[in-house]
């Protein structure tokens, strides 16, 4: 006697086919709005792409053409500032909390990074409002710089963490065995058997600060000219789009497309740099 | 009689409360390979582990009585300089994933910033490897990364790192725990070649193997040292109990 009949075998196969095409379609549509996204940004943003949209500085109104480049060096800066205030700190507290990870104040440190990803961004620039651009009575990139640093912090700290803590203890004692001291041990051994962990987490905490805007609004401020001190205020790519975007002028429009579109590039990149890190530099124990 | 280049008195080893090794005294000589046996959980392992303090590394673990190298009190030294003339390989191998065969020999010094010059380098990988019968197979991969090598080869390579630094002892941890049996013989040939420049201190949990590589053997067995005596003389007349027990296979 057959225990399953063929007729509930067949409802069992049936109703397999629907769960699994029933999770196909939701995952697929999670995707859509990412997709849509892409292909509009490109739909809308290539016709302002030509070569002096990135060397040339935005015209008076009225006037056609015109680029981004003070957008883009301000960006570039203002991102690559806050990435060297925020990389010593970020690396230096992962080294502290997985070389500690039961310690209190570990936790407590812990905690306060989990916090910190949850302050909105705004909040953020408010701070660096009234820690810097208060006190010296102009805006600034640099201050800037420094909200995003400290939007940069918890993203970075946790993948560190999360790589260093991974690393082995049998080469830790490898090399305390060789007769290394404990700090040696960490520059020179877990650090560089962790690089690739580090290193793309530090990419990633940039992927994800490239398009804020609302840190650097009362911060960076934006300017309509092209400069690179960062003692005053400097456009950047995002501000560029907000005030653009709300602006009433068709070319305006147009340049704050084309600067989406390169946004978007720019942290696309960054995507595919840090998985090229992770494949090639990763070190197997 | 020569010096003794272990002195071990009156030695004691806790984690926190947990008395691992109970009054130890022993004497070690040079150029022979010592086996420290006995069945798990025994602290064979953890009164290996304070000969070169890595003991100390772990939080709560603390010792009384003293270890003498060559007259000389290690709890007075710095572990550093220590651990630069007592060398170690342990249970699994482990060489640097990050460096190459080459760089893995040498990397006693490069860590320590030791600054050779290319012929000194050259020579230390070279004899180091030799020593540690791994040269014939590695010398056209000095280049590679030392996690391509198989097991045994792992651990040989673990041995040159150890034996490049030139140390007084070498310490080994179960070194064939993990590997292959004709990777375990390799391991055993090895050690009696080294021991013309060396003098080995085994912990092994395999009597056959301390019967078969060893000239003295120590047996532990509940952190206290039972029986300490060259191996045959071990195993053919123990004097204690515990050490007839165990060596007839009554307990592991």
């Amino acid at each position: 006697m057959q225990i399953v009949s063929i007729k509930r075998l067949r409802r069992r196969e049936l109703r397999s086919k629907l769960v699994r095409s029933g999770v196909l379609f939701f995952t697929l549509l999670t995707l859509l709005p990412l997709v849509y996204i892409l292909l509009y940004i490109v739909k809308q943003g290539i016709g302002a792409i030509n070569w002096s949209f990135f060397v040339q500085l935005p015209k008076p109104v009225g006037e056609s053409g015109g680029g981004i480049a003070n957008a883009l060096a301000g960006s570039f800066i203002i991102v690559g500032v806050a990435t060297l205030l925020a990389v010593p700190i970020g690396i230096a507290s992962a080294l502290y909390l997985s070389e500690h990870s039961n310690g209190q104040l570990a936790g407590a440190i812990r905690f306060c990074v989990e916090v910190l990803v949850g302050i909105p961004s705004i909040v953020v620039g408010i701070v660096a409002y009234d820690w810097l651009v208060k006190p010296m009575g102009y805006f600034s990139a640099l201050s800037g710089s420094v909200a995003l640093a400290i939007m940069m912090l918890p993203i970075m700290i946790r993948s560190a963490e999360e790589t260093l803590k991974r690393f082995p203890t049998s080469l830790r004692e490898a090399s305390l065995a060789l007769g290394v001291p404990y700090y040696k041990t960490i520059i020179k051994v877990l650090l560089p058997c962790s690089l690739s962990g580090v290193l793309s987490g530090i990419i990633l905490s940039v992927a994800r600060i490239v398009g804020e805007t609302a840190p650097l609004l009362f911060t960076a401020f934006g300017n309509p000219y092209l400069t690179t001190n960062i003692l005053r205020p400097m456009q950047s790519l995002p501000l560029l789009i907000y005030n653009y975007a709300i602006s009433p002028y068709d070319s305006w429009h147009q340049l704050a497309w084309g600067a989406a579109l390169v946004l978007l590039i720019w942290i696309l990149l960054l995507n595919i740099l840090t998985r090229i890190i992770i494949r090639r530099w990763s070190v197997r124990y | 009689m020569e010096r003794p280049i272990l002195e071990v008195k009156d030695f004691h080893a806790w984690f926190g409360t947990h008395e691992v090794v109970r009054n130890v005294n022993l004497s070690l000589h040079r150029n022979r390979v010592i086996a420290v046996m006995g069945p798990s959980g025994c602290g064979k392992t953890t009164f290996l582990r304070c000969i070169n303090r890595m003991h100390e590394l772990t939080p709560g673990a603390r010792t009384e009585g003293q270890i003498l190298l060559e007259g000389e009190d290690i709890y007075r030294m710095s572990p550093i300089m220590l651990r630069l003339r007592v060398g170690m390989v342990f249970q699994r191998p482990n060489p640097f994933p990050h460096m190459t065969i080459y760089e893995n020999v040498l990397a006693g010094y490069l860590l320590n910033n030791i600054k050779l010059n290319r012929n000194d380098k050259e020579a230390i990988v070279e004899s180091s490897l030799r020593k540690a019968a791994l040269w014939e197979e590695v010398k056209d991969n000095l280049k590679k990364k030392g996690t391509f090598l198989s097991g045994g080869q792992q651990q040989r390579l673990c041995i040159a790192r150890a034996i490049a630094m030139k140390p007084d002892i070498l310490l080994l941890d179960e070194p064939t725990s993990a590997l292959d049996p004709i990777s375990t013989a390799g391991i055993e040939e090895l050690l009696q070649e080294l021991k013309k420049n060396y003098t080995l201190i085994l912990v092994t949990h395999n009597m056959q193997q301390a019967a078969r590589v060893s000239d003295d053997t120590a047996f532990f067995y509940m952190g206290e040292l039972v029986e300490f005596a060259p191996t045959r003389q071990l195993f053919t007349a123990p004097q204690d109990q515990r050490t007839q027990n165990y060596i007839t296979g009554r307990f592991s």
